[in-house]
């Protein structure tokens, strides 16, 4: 899968590697030893972030699981 | 105006197989429409739930009586964010999906959770929740019912996405390759179908002379 950034694509794919290694052998057995996957992911999201600014694409100020409070169910 | 609409789901992979395909889902045959995939925040809180915030871009496919009330300058494509929250020791999983693009014409908002299913613990239950509104005046129904129909379509393909990206994680030879289309597969089914209506004919030829 592509990133949304060009030039980020491979920075993602490590990071990806990484982390699912991460999230199936440790976080999802209850291991908190740490997490490897810190530098991959910091050199990713410089990228990505950087690409996010250029495109103007509207993610800031959005709060995490935001838009879900107090809706309606008719 | 808001069009609520609730379904329930059932995958037949336990729950941590479908938190780690949750991750993998993109691409998979039933994605095209999905261009880019990206993490953009993630942090293990202190009480062990992994949170993320994905960004995705998927191509801007709307009726063309909807298209009359986009900007010209509007991307054709749309920028959708997804929360979630996965917590390894209750075995829950909360996302929520909402477009950031194109709000004001059609706003979906969708709320999943994913739980051990309660009558087989090696399976998973999703539950979902969407609401479709819009800000245009004059459009309420129209937009919800495109909406909402759009809506479905898109979840009959999340779930086939899933059990795509589950069978290849176990092993098994998923029911189609990445590069097969939706026709091939209708053509391929009808052939199949033809097929063993004649295989069944000859056997029961065979079974005469037996």
């Amino acid at each position: 899968m592509n990133s949304v950034g060009e030039a980020c694509t491979d920075l993602k794919r490590d990071y990806d590697q990484c982390f699912n290694r991460w999230f199936a052998d440790k976080f999802l057995k209850g291991d908190r030893s740490g997490d490897p996957c810190t530098e991959t992911f910091r050199e990713y999201q410089r990228c990505v972030q950087k690409a996010i600014r250029e495109k103007d694409i509207p993610v800031d100020g959005v709060e995490f699981m935001g838009p879900n409070k107090d809706k309606p169910e008719s | 105006m808001v069009k609520y609409f609730c379904c329930a789901g059932l995958l037949k992979s336990t729950w941590d197989q479908v938190c780690i395909a949750f991750w993998q889902r993109y691409p998979n045959p039933y994605s095209n429409h999905v261009l880019t995939e990206d993490i953009i925040f993630r942090e293990v809180t202190p009480t062990n739930c992994l949170k993320s915030r994905r960004l995705l871009t998927k191509t801007s496919r709307g009726p063309r009586w909807m298209e009359r009330y986009l900007p010209k300058h509007m991307a054709s494509s749309a920028y959708i964010i997804e929360d979630s929250i996965v917590d390894p020791q209750k075995r829950t999983m909360t996302t929520l999906t909402w477009n950031i693009s194109h709000a004001r014409l059609m706003s979906v908002e969708e709320r999943c959770e994913y739980q051990i299913n309660r009558d087989n613990g090696s399976w998973t239950e999703i539950k979902r929740e969407a609401w479709i509104s819009t800000n245009i005046y004059g459009l309420s129904r129209a937009v919800q019912e495109f909406g909402l129909a759009r809506f479905k379509t898109s979840v009959t393909k999340t779930m086939k996405g899933f059990e795509y990206v589950l069978s290849k994680m176990q092993g098994e030879t998923p029911s189609r390759t990445l590069t097969e289309t939706a026709t091939e597969r209708a053509r391929g089914t009808a052939l199949a179908a033809k097929e063993k209506a004649k295989d069944l004919a000859s056997q029961a030829q065979k079974k005469q002379y037996v």
